[in-house]
């Protein structure tokens, strides 16, 4: 999978026309527009039109485009995946996902649908929303279901519920989930996303979850209000030494490659990849937060 | 294709606009507008075109424009014809 950051996933609500137009400038590492949720019954077919006639026409910037189509079970679920596919969609974000077959099920109407509008087979990316017990037990399986997994997202509203719990401000009620999730999305080398957090009063508690979840190792979160998207960054903002760590090893890359070896060694001691694969991240996690410049440069505040 | 229905689509926010498509003879279109002046020729060449896919000759439009972009009001179009025909359930892929 390619390398890229996701620690922002911005929820649009697929039917409304301003945040859709809105959508990108935000600077959302993701934007996911959704068809399902936020959208009624009786405006399904609407906000379809509207997210199609967005993406073929509107300037999103380096944003992962992502769409949340209709469940598997539903009349929607079709007409949505073979309008986006048709739109150029990078990402279709499935709700509900218990099994690795639901994902081959969804594949299988992309596939149908890049053929019939001429789109390269296989260019459409995937990720399942993880909403139960059942598809938390099964997130490997999922993980691993298809070549165009891009990630695992945990969906807490449903999840609590099916848990026969609600959302606390320590977040106990999901622990068991979240390492579930990102456990199997690491070990299919797929991104993993935490849930969204929705009292937009309590900030305190946004930004503990948000520490939590870049501790434990996720991507990043799904979010509902633009305010979100500075104070997740904030988090993932690597340190100053961190940073210096990693232009460190870039440039003892650098002098690897240039002397031909194939050893890369920092003040005397052997680098391994895990290293090096930790600063390449910080790197990009810096460039991101414009910390440091194309050149690699520190920028002084 | 013959309109089965009156039919609306879109909402009053900002950024939007309401349609309402109803049988009619020849094109008519009542557009309300803030932006009319400026905008008015433009939004209705997005309508006449679109009723134009659909190879709609005969209707009643009525537009309520809050700041639509073109692609918002071909949206809205395009929602509002597919169940004024009765289709919505089966996008016309070859128009989109």
């Amino acid at each position: 999978m390619e390398e890229r950051l996701r620690r922002t996933m911005m929820f649009v609500p697929g039917n409304n026309a301003g945040m859709v137009k809105d959508a990108g400038i935000y600077g959302a590492d993701s934007i996911m527009f959704d068809l399902e949720d936020s959208v009624s019954m009786a405006e399904k077919d609407a906000a379809r039109m509207l997210v199609y006639q967005a993406l073929q026409t509107q300037d999103y910037g380096d944003a992962e485009l992502v769409v949340r189509v209709n469940g598997l079970d539903t009349k929607y679920f079709r007409n949505d995946v073979f309008a986006m596919v048709k739109a150029g969609i990078e990402v279709i974000r499935l709700p509900k996902v218990e099994s690795a077959q639901m994902m081959l099920d969804l594949v299988k109407v992309v596939e149908e649908a890049e053929k019939e509008f001429g789109r390269e087979v296989g260019s459409t990316h995937v990720m399942a929303a993880i909403e139960s017990a059942r598809g938390v037990l099964k997130s490997l399986e999922i993980a691993e279901s298809t070549d165009r997994m891009i990630g695992l997202a945990l969906s807490a509203e449903d999840y609590t519920t099916d848990m026969k719990t609600h959302r606390y401000p320590d977040g106990a009620e999901l622990d068991f989930a979240r390492k579930m999730i990102l456990h199997a999305a690491r070990a299919a080398g797929i991104a993993a996303f935490d849930t969204v957090f929705t009292n937009m009063n309590d900030v305190e508690g946004f930004k503990r979850e948000t520490e939590y979840i870049h501790q434990l190792g996720y991507d990043g979160k799904s979010l509902v209000n633009p305010r979100q998207i500075d104070w997740v960054n904030e988090v993932y903002k690597p340190t100053k030494k961190e940073i210096e760590n990693a232009l460190d090893v870039e440039a003892a890359i650098e002098e690897a490659h240039q002397k031909g070896s194939g050893v890369i060694s920092m003040n005397g001691q052997m680098v391994d990849r895990p290293v090096v694969l930790r600063a390449q991240r910080v790197i990009r996690l810096a460039k991101a937060a414009n910390l440091i410049n194309e050149e690699g440069e520190y920028i002084e505040e | 294709m013959e309109i089965k229905q009156t039919a609306l689509a879109g909402t009053l926010e900002s950024s939007d606009v309401q349609i309402t498509l109803s049988k009619g003879q020849g094109i008519n279109i009542d557009l309300n507008s803030s932006v009319e002046e400026l905008y008015g020729k433009q939004i209705k060449k997005v309508i006449t075109d679109t009723l134009a896919k659909y190879e709609i000759t005969d209707a009643n439009v009525k537009v309520v424009d809050k700041g639509a972009l073109d692609c918002v009001i071909k949206a809205r179009m395009m929602a509002v014809i597919q169940r004024a025909l009765g289709t919505a359930d089966q996008p016309n892929w070859e128009v989109l």
